[in-house]
Formats: C-alpha cells, structure tokens, sequence
C-alpha cells in the first residue's frame, strides 16, 4: 500500500490528540480525585504553642506522654517541667528543681507553702529566628515551611554545634543514634489533624497547640486577651511558644 | 593570533586545568548532594514526608469516642470534661487500629488519680487537691468516686 509520509504524519498526529483527549473525558466521566485534594499544605500554617502557668500543676503527663509517642530514650526530654519557688521577691536566685524532667510530678516541699510556686512546662520554641537552624553546618537542622524546628537525622553529623547554640537547652544527642534529637512539635500528629501527644494529655489545658495562620484558633483570642511573654525575650529568637503569667524570674 | 596563543601556551594551560577541575567539582557535586536538597530551603526536602510518617501512639480523644459515645457523653458533662482519654487510659493508638488485640489499659484509680490530685503547695490554690491520708485514709478513690464523673 501507498502511503503519502504527509498523510501518515497526519493521521499519526490526529490519533495521539484524540487518544489524549479520550482520556481525559473518561477520566473526567469516572470521576478520578484530584491528586493534591487531601494532601496537607505548609503554606496554610504556622504553627506555635501555648502555656497558661496559671494552670499548669505539675502532673508530668505531657512529659510521659510526649516519651511514649517519640521514643524518646530515658534520662533524656524533649519536653520537661520546672518547678519554681520563690520566698522573697529580692532574693537573687529562685529555688529551681526538676526531678526526672518533672515526669513522675514532684514531692512535696515544705518550704514551698510560703512565697510563690509555680510550674513551667518547658520545650522548644519552634523559634522563627532559630539559633540553631543558624549553627548547623550541613543544613540537617531546618525550620519547616509552616514554622517547625525539625532534625534531618540522615543527614546531621552529630557535631553538636545546635545543642551548643541552643539558648533553651531543649536539644539533646540520641545515645542510640548519635545524631540531634528534640521536639519536633509532634510533626507526624499535627499534620494529620491530631494535636501534640504533650496538648492531649495535659489534664488542665495548659498547654494547647496553635495554629497562627488559622483564623478561628483560641490562640488570637489568648494572646489578645492575656499578657503573655516568651522565654529569653532579649535573645529575640523570635521564639513561638507563648507563656501566660511567665514570672520575671523564670530563666 | 597563533604567536599569541604560542606565547600564551603557559597561561591557556592553568585556564584549562581550572576548567576540568570545575567541570569535575560539578559532576562529584551533582552525584553527591541529594536531589530534594533546596527544595525549600537549605535541607533536604524529603526529611519532611519522612518525619510525617513516623507512627502515632495515642489516638486522640475525637477517636475514642467514635466507639465510646457513652462514657465521653458521661464525662463531658462532668468536671472530667477538658481531661483527654488518654491522659489516665494511656496510649491507645493500637487498641483503635484493632481492638481485640490490643486491650486499652485500665489504670488503679489509688495511682492515676493521686497524680493530679495529691495536694502539693505549688499547685494552684484553686486546684482541687487533697491530703489523701486525711482524705480517705487506706481507701482507694474508686471507692467513692466514679472517674468519669468524680463529684459526689
């Protein structure tokens, strides 16, 4: 048979146009999901946290819980709570103590029923300005698109210069990997809808998860309604945890 | 033109070696540094999906009580209401991926309660809190008071 190369090349184009736009209706007729609905988006968060030390009361769940989800290994903490005594306004230096991260809760002290008391959950502060972020030689630490400190353990050396430059003292080596480790805003949980494993279990709300960029979150109303203050405000971090009735004294 | 470049040759020599081994830096450069490096930032992208997909242990309480309707509609009308299941019962993500395998824990209420509620002066005043040698001597809390629903 004759073929003319002009009309071959013709019927050949016409075939793959119409192939292509074939399917595309039956996929549009069968109703395929697009591919990006479900998949969560950076850009729609920033994520920070809030502390309410006027409801805190030291029970250490958030820093059992916050061991259990991330394996995080004994005598370490991503997160912990101190416990604040103050007797005397002037005096130089509060009595601070922490006993196993404040996992356990903490025994009574007498001295504590006169002067003032308080705890204060500690963690990292996701900081938009992050000094650690800042240190790392290789690029293994990183502020994620929406706000989150994270570690990249494939990638970190181990040469501990975040833990070092860390001002809040919340990054701690992995003995079992020797890589950085520290909180990392429950990552895995809060993209998927969930809240943190330390804001779920917290019995008094003390703690609670925010999501600045989302309009209808209780945390433009706490801040608006409430003083609050961020650890080491003078190193301007640009730290995102917020405290409420954070006392002067709190290092 | 070809006396210059003769008495150039000393030049045109380091020029060219600069560029294989500029030409060689790129090639090792390419090979070695991950693909999703840059992608946002100064990291590798992939870490993102890769730190999304660690696996979750507590469920959450909005999963609970899709199966326990009951007990949530009991303590979210009690003084119990802001507490999440899993604060006492523990992590119970394997027990909501399969239930019979896994069994959600039942905590003592003589040591989950005592937790929060053993009376410590740095709590705040407003707190309720007891001395629970005072309270209910050698009596554990169930005896009393039902968790769900603990005031009397």
């Amino acid at each position: 048979m004759e073929v003319n190369r002009r009309e071959l090349l013709e019927q050949a184009g016409k075939f793959l146009v119409l192939s292509g736009a074939a399917r595309v209706a039956f996929q549009t007729m069968t109703g395929e999901t697009p591919p990006d609905a479900e998949k969560y988006k950076a850009a729609d968060h920033w994520w920070g946290m809030t502390v309410d030390i006027t409801k805190c009361i030291g029970c250490g769940n958030c820093v059992k819980a916050c061991a259990e989800e991330n394996d995080v290994p004994e005598g370490y903490f991503r997160t912990w709570v101190e416990r604040y005594h103050v007797s005397d306004p002037l005096q130089e230096h509060p009595q601070v103590d922490s006993p196993n991260g404040g996992m356990n809760g903490f025994p009574v002290l007498n001295y504590a029923a006169e002067g003032k008391s308080f705890f204060v959950p500690k963690l990292c502060n996701h900081c938009a300005d992050s000094p650690c972020v800042q240190a790392c030689p290789v690029g293994a630490t990183f502020e994620s698109p929406d706000g989150v400190v994270l570690v990249d353990q494939k990638y970190c050396l181990g040469c501990r210069y975040c833990v070092q430059a860390c001002p809040y003292g919340c990054r701690y080596i992995d003995p079992r990997k020797h890589t950085v480790d520290k909180c990392t805003l429950c990552y895995h949980r809060i993209t998927q809808g969930l809240t943190t494993a330390c804001c779920e279990v917290c019995p008094t709300g003390a703690r609670k998860l925010a999501d600045f960029k989302d309009p209808k979150d209780p945390v433009h109303e706490f801040i608006r309604d409430n003083h609050v203050e961020v650890l080491k405000p003078h190193l301007a971090t640009g730290a995102k945890v917020f405290y409420h009735d954070l006392d002067g004294v709190v290092r | 033109m070809r006396k210059t470049l003769k008495e150039a040759e000393h030049l045109i020599r380091f020029v060219v070696l600069l560029g294989v081994m500029l030409a060689a830096f790129l090639l090792i450069r390419a090979a070695i540094v991950p693909k999703s490096f840059g992608q946002y930032g100064h990291y590798r992208g992939a870490a993102l999906e890769e730190i999304r997909a660690r696996p979750v242990s507590f469920a959450g309480h909005a999963t609970c009580e899709i199966c326990h309707d009951e007990v949530a509609k009991t303590k979210n009308a009690g003084r119990h209401a802001g507490i999440a299941c899993e604060a006492c019962h523990g992590p119970s993500a394997g027990h909501t991926e399969d239930p019979s395998a896994h069994k959600a824990v039942k905590p003592d209420p003589a040591t989950v309660c005592l937790h929060c509620h053993e009376a410590n002066p740095a709590r705040p005043k407003t707190f309720p809190q007891v001395v629970v040698k005072d309270h209910a001597g050698d009596t554990s809390c169930g005896t009393c008071h039902q968790p769900h629903s603990p005031k009397l």
